[in-house]
């Protein structure tokens, strides 16, 4: 096991990178309070706006808090945003999708007229459609925004499902009387599911994206927890005076994002590596 | 000719339900407020009086079928009620900032095409090359990149520190038509980004499967030239992906520049949105949200009219 893992990274340097980042970085994120230099509220009138010292490696803030270590406390939050939104996202789409590829008929066509209908609103705007209903905060906002992703899901499990359909085992466990519950967890759902790893994989990087701007805009997490995006909020307001402020939270946004996609890419190939297949499933795009 | 023309009837037909069912989704939001949205806009310390009503005036005690007929029955004459908080009628703080984004989105979506499609050719011509390495490189960042965070890094290096660009706000394109390009061109370019990434992408990944089928081979042998490949077969067949990307990219752009716009301090759509949602001006989050939704599905309907000009097999079966 730990052999195949490092002959595979050895293949994909680019994707073992991402894996160990994004390890490194859930490891930082369960140890926040141990390994932040500074609590990420306490404030130091005295001390604000600072440049990167040997004190605060990356400087402190308006209020004089310590940056690294409201980069580090953004980490849990930013992770359990994205990982919130795709758990809701998958929750809501992946039954959907199997119900829509297995049944056919009318139920497949009411549902993928819903899920047309939802991929045409644009999503950060639907999400924030829904956080304001739902009521500010980052919570509700990651579930709007898992709610707004699971048709791209939906659709996909759809077409896998009508694939594995076919497949000459299902025919025989219906002839053996098996009902459609049994169907679909032991038979379609193991078949359909290795494309819907990779697009959750990828998906988490759109739905970091999505928290870091719902945050940004105020719709996210709530002064004073620390995320990355509201990070950038207030790097926003003291752009002139200390414009420096802004680059840790994007860079780290920046890498998480790049990670997932790298590893989603690297999964798509590892579990499909047959397929001459290039062309993306549909873009997951916001931002 | 026949046959498209039903096609696009048939079109045409598709995409009433999902208008309808759009608008559902637009209603729908209401539901989704926790506790009851007559207390919720009345305040706190309202008396029961003024909530009662509150529930009248918004028609907020009948059932939610009956709301949502009378709701869609004004839309469908332009009436989308009018904001809790400025009572100004939603339709008109729409029309009055829809402009400035969607010059925003235009532009951006052109920056995308001029720059991402050469990108794209050039790498799927050269698979496996450098260029095609550091192309797509360039592209697997452009799309893991928050492009409100390049906004604000092009607002600190060309507005705050050359000064070549304003930083903040918008001009109207009927009055000042050079202004107001010159407003948009850094928000625009901040969207582009992603929007260059996901074109050069999507670009060379079609055109390599095109380039490397069956029918390409034998246009080898034949003895024709690559570029003349290239030109006359490859990009022709390529260009049916570029509209489905053009497609997608208008509603990723609409949906990112509302986040673009709040570092530009520009009055479109994003703030409108971004600020009846933080004060539950419900009227106008609704209103935002069916007119982006609108326009999403009306481009699509566009963009398969344009399949079925392009792609002679469209409306044949």
């Amino acid at each position: 096991m730990m052999r195949a893992l490092l002959s595979w990274m050895r293949g994909n340097p680019a994707a073992g990178l991402s894996l160990v980042f994004l390890t490194a970085l859930f490891t930082l994120a369960l140890m926040a309070p141990v390994i932040a230099p500074y609590s990420p509220t306490a404030q130091d009138a005295n001390n604000t706006l600072s440049d990167p010292s040997l004190a605060h490696l990356l400087g402190t803030d308006d209020l004089g808090r310590d940056e690294l270590s409201r980069l580090i406390h953004g980490a849990p939050a930013t992770l359990y945003a994205s990982v919130l939104a795709v758990t809701v996202a998958s929750i809501l789409g992946i039954p959907v999708g199997l119900l829509a590829g297995f049944l056919g008929g009318w139920v497949d066509d009411a549902i993928s007229r819903v899920i047309d209908t939802l991929l045409s609103f644009p999503a950060i705007v639907l999400a924030i459609g829904v956080t304001g209903a739902l009521g500010i905060g980052l919570t509700n906002g990651m579930i709007a925004v898992g709610i707004v992703f699971s048709p791209q899901l939906a659709r996909l499990v759809r077409a896998q499902t009508l694939v594995v359909k076919q497949e000459l085992y299902v025919d025989a466990a219906r002839c053996f009387g098996a009902s459609v519950w049994r169907i679909i967890p032991r038979h379609i759902m193991p078949n359909a599911i290795q494309p819907v790893i990779v697009q959750v994989t990828l998906l988490l990087a759109v739905a970091l994206l999505a928290e870091a701007s719902l945050s940004f805009l105020g719709l996210g997490v709530q002064p004073p927890q620390p995320s990355w995006g509201a990070m950038l909020a207030r790097a926003y307001n003291y752009m002139e005076i200390a414009p420096g402020q802004m680059y840790p939270p994007g860079i780290a946004i920046l890498l998480t994002a790049l990670a997932f996609n790298t590893l989603g890419e690297a999964l798509r190939e590892a579990l499909d590596p047959t397929s001459r297949r290039r062309n993306m499933p549909s873009m997951t795009g916001i931002k | 000719m026949n046959n498209k023309g039903q096609m696009i009837g048939r079109r045409l037909l598709q995409i009433a339900p999902v208008i309808v069912l759009a608008t559902f989704v637009v209603f729908g939001l209401l539901q989704l407020v926790p506790g009851d949205i007559a207390v919720t806009l009345a305040g706190e310390n309202a008396t029961d009086a003024r909530i009662v009503q509150i529930r009248q005036t918004y028609g907020l005690d009948q059932p939610f079928l009956v709301q949502y007929g009378h709701w869609l029955w004004n839309a469908a004459h332009l009436d989308l009620s009018r904001s809790y908080l400025s009572n100004e009628p939603v339709l008109d703080q729409i029309l009055h900032r829809f402009p400035t984004t969607l010059l925003i989105v235009a532009v951006a979506l052109l920056i995308s095409l001029i720059i991402g499609v050469p990108l794209g050719i050039v790498a799927a011509t050269r698979p496996g090359s450098r260029l095609d390495t550091v192309v797509t490189s360039f592209a697997s960042l452009g799309v893991a990149l928050p492009n409100f965070w390049l906004a604000m890094i092009l607002v600190a290096t060309f507005a705050l520190t050359w000064n070549i660009f304003p930083a903040t706000g918008a001009v109207a394109f009927g009055k000042d038509p050079a202004k107001a390009l010159l407003h948009a061109a850094l928000p625009a370019f901040a969207l582009a980004a992603g929007g260059i990434a996901e074109v050069a992408r999507q670009l060379r990944s079609a055109l390599i499967e095109i380039l490397s089928s069956q029918y390409v081979r034998t246009l080898h042998a034949k003895g024709l030239s690559p570029t003349a490949i290239l030109w006359k077969h490859g990009l022709k067949n390529v260009s049916v992906t570029l509209l489905t990307v053009v497609g997608l990219l208008i509603n990723r752009l609409l949906g990112a520049t509302v986040v673009v716009e709040a570092v530009f301090a520009i009055p479109g759509m994003g703030s409108l949105i971004v600020h009846a949602a933080i004060h539950k001006d419900f009227p106008v989050v609704q209103g935002v949200v069916l007119a982006m939704v609108v326009v999403v599905i009306c481009m699509n309907l566009l963009i398969d009219m344009l399949y079925a000009i392009l792609d002679p097999r469209v409306g044949r079966t």
